[in-house]
């Protein structure tokens, strides 16, 4: 199966899918291959291309990822939906996690989670603003904890939020 | 030292000497401060002798479970014929550890040498160092240490000119706290779900592709470089409680206290000189309540029991609690403990990898009741439900996220049972009165 028939296998958002792994790309994959015996253990690192490429991790990126590395869509499906940051739909352009855990909590995160759901129009937590530019999640321990609340927003972390500074973060954004 | 605090007289920074230092980030400048130099007595030793050196120092693991780093290293049969593998952990997740980050965003390539050597030193030819996803800027630099590393011949086909082969390679997370537990990392890092594995096998018989692995956290590996410079004696001299615990600790301190951040102390150093001196003691008009000092999965103290406390592997398990990954979280007057430990159970829930009944079925059910406890909708039945739940949870699945749930609920309904009870009663629970009574 070539790659262009795997996606036109896949229906819905993705009809027009062009492959992730072309040019430079697919010169980054075969030089992966020599990190690992196994071509499976390409796989979290492949994902993460097709997301740092796309926004998210599509079905057809799936597709083109399981066809790679030798597995099957299902498989790498089953992958996916185990990690918590492979987002499997599109999310705002400022992707924002909130890190509410007990060290946290205790310094004031769930303030800072409602400062920012009303700051950025969210208003609910996974709801991606009316204009597309913000995703409000609460996650899981960023590992930032002695300097709570820390904020995830794309790759940045930003340590030390409170309520009170979640307007200048934001504006510092656009 | 205490980042992003200055260093306190009474630490003694050998690992995060270097915090905060951005000169000692880069290759140039970690090798004016005597990097690398370790890897290359290393590599004209046999492998054999390091592994005698660590052994000799005491060094335990550093990750939670405080094993012997000798003895695990001595596990591996080098020259069996099959690949051999060494991970790093730098999955560090568990909530209130934040030590792990500061080692690679500061030292990266004091990592990179405690990997080389480590690897070097049980027999293998590539060292994985996993780091958790959420990590960007210590996977950045992680990544450029390695690249720094190969391109100026310090890894490769040919380490340092010693003919020996060495290959690190850093491998990206994807969010899950179970990736923390050594056979999940493993299954994750083969570009599986991160589900752990039935022990035995134990990794170093069937680890990483099936094949003899070891695999040690990054504060462990980083102490290596330390010990084979100054020695075992030296390693050990320092700490308080040798020979059981050696050497210093790395102690990340949040919640509730003035100063949060990582503080470096001998083994045994005072647990409450630490609390008050070096961190400043609680916040302005406020009390310490309580203290989880060795991550979420570790029972919580009194501080009545933490006071007493000894900084090493056996004073915290004397004062009914674990020394653990050495993340200090400190709970005020202000809090409410059933509120704080529902929370942590939400945390166990949402990363159960739900292939155990008990742990998934048990993490759920532990924290809707803890939660509506804490709603004052709670029933006089529900401490015993959740203590029987617990018990049900603890030493009955394949890896121990069921058992760390269970362990803040037990030690909780234990030392703050007055708290739950006037929610339950929908009285205010005066912790003076209850003293009294």
């Amino acid at each position: 199966m070539t790659l262009s028939s795997t996606a036109t296998l896949v229906h819905g958002h993705d009809e027009q899918y062009a492959p992730v792994f072309v040019g430079e790309r697919r010169k980054e994959l075969e030089e992966m291959f020599t990190r690992y015996p196994t071509k499976m253990a390409c796989l979290l690192p492949t994902l993460w291309i097709v997301q740092e490429e796309r926004g998210w991790v599509s079905d057809a990126g799936m597709a083109e990822v399981a066809e790679l590395l030798e597995l099957t869509p299902a498989y790498v499906k089953g992958v996916v939906t185990f990690y918590t940051m492979y987002h499997q739909h599109p999310v705002g352009k400022y992707f924002i996690q909130v890190c509410t855990t007990s060290p946290c909590g205790v310094c004031g995160a769930e303030d800072v989670v409602k400062a920012l759901l009303e700051k950025t129009g969210c208003g609910e937590l996974g709801v991606t603003s009316k204009d597309g530019k913000y995703t409000v999640i609460e996650v899981e321990c960023l590992g930032a904890c002695g300097f709570a609340t820390p904020l995830m927003i794309n790759d940045l972390v930003v340590e030390s939020v409170t309520p009170e500074r979640v307007p200048e973060i934001l504006a510092g954004l656009s | 030292m205490g980042f992003p605090h200055p260093s306190h007289e009474r630490e003694t920074p050998v690992l995060s000497k270097h915090f905060g230092n951005h000169e000692a980030i880069g290759l140039e400048g970690w090798r004016k401060q005597g990097g690398y130099q370790a890897l290359q007595k290393a590599l004209a030793m046999q492998p054999g002798e390091i592994v005698d050196i660590v052994k000799a120092s005491g060094l335990r693991g550093r990750g939670g479970a405080g094993f012997p780093t000798g003895m695990k290293w001595s596990f591996m049969k080098p020259g069996d014929g099959k690949p051999h593998y060494l991970c790093c952990n730098a999955d560090e997740s568990e909530p209130g550890t934040f030590k792990d980050r500061e080692i690679m965003r500061w030292t990266p390539h004091a990592l990179v040498e405690g990997c080389a050597i480590g690897a070097y030193a049980i027999g293998a030819e590539t060292a994985y160092i996993y780091i958790r996803g959420e990590f960007t800027e210590p996977l950045e630099r992680m990544r450029t240490a390695v690249k720094e590393a190969y391109a100026a011949g310090i890894l490769g086909p040919n380490a340092m000119g010693s003919g020996k082969r060495v290959d690190v390679h850093v491998h990206k997370g994807a969010g899950a706290y179970i990736c923390g537990e050594e056979t999940a990392l493993m299954n994750s890092l083969e570009g599986r779900r991160g589900n752990p594995r039935i022990k035995p096998p134990f990794p170093a018989v069937a680890g990483l592709f099936g094949q003899p692995t070891t695999i040690n956290n990054v504060e462990t590996l980083v102490a290596v470089p330390h010990i084979l410079m100054h020695g075992a004696d030296w390693y050990k001299a320092m700490s308080l409680s040798s020979p059981k615990s050696t050497g210093s600790k790395l102690f990340s301190v949040c919640g509730n206290i003035a100063r949060p951040g990582n503080y470096e102390v001998v083994m045994g150093f005072p647990f409450k000189d630490f609390l008050y001196d070096l961190c400043g003691g609680p916040p302005k008009g406020r009390t310490f309540k309580a203290v989880i000092p060795g991550g979420a999965s570790v029972p919580i103290q009194t501080m009545e029991e933490a006071e007493a406390t000894k900084m090493d592997y056996e004073g915290f398990v004397e004062q009914g609690t674990m020394l653990g990954s050495g993340g200090v979280i400190v709970i005020d007057d202000q809090q409410c403990m059933v509120k704080q430990i529902a929370r942590l159970a939400r945390f166990f829930a949402h990363e159960s990898c739900a292939q155990c009944t008990q742990c998934r079925e048990g993490t759920a059910w532990t924290t809707k009741i803890m939660e509506r406890i804490r709603d004052g909708e709670g029933t006089a039945q529900d401490l015993d439900t959740l203590l029987s739940i617990a018990d049900n949870m603890t030493g009955k699945t394949i890896c121990v996220l069921s058992d760390s749930c269970a362990v803040p609920v037990v030690s909780g309904i234990k030392k703050f049972r007055g708290e739950f009870e006037a929610l339950i009663k929908k009285t205010t629970y005066h912790p003076v009165m209850a003293a009294v009574a």
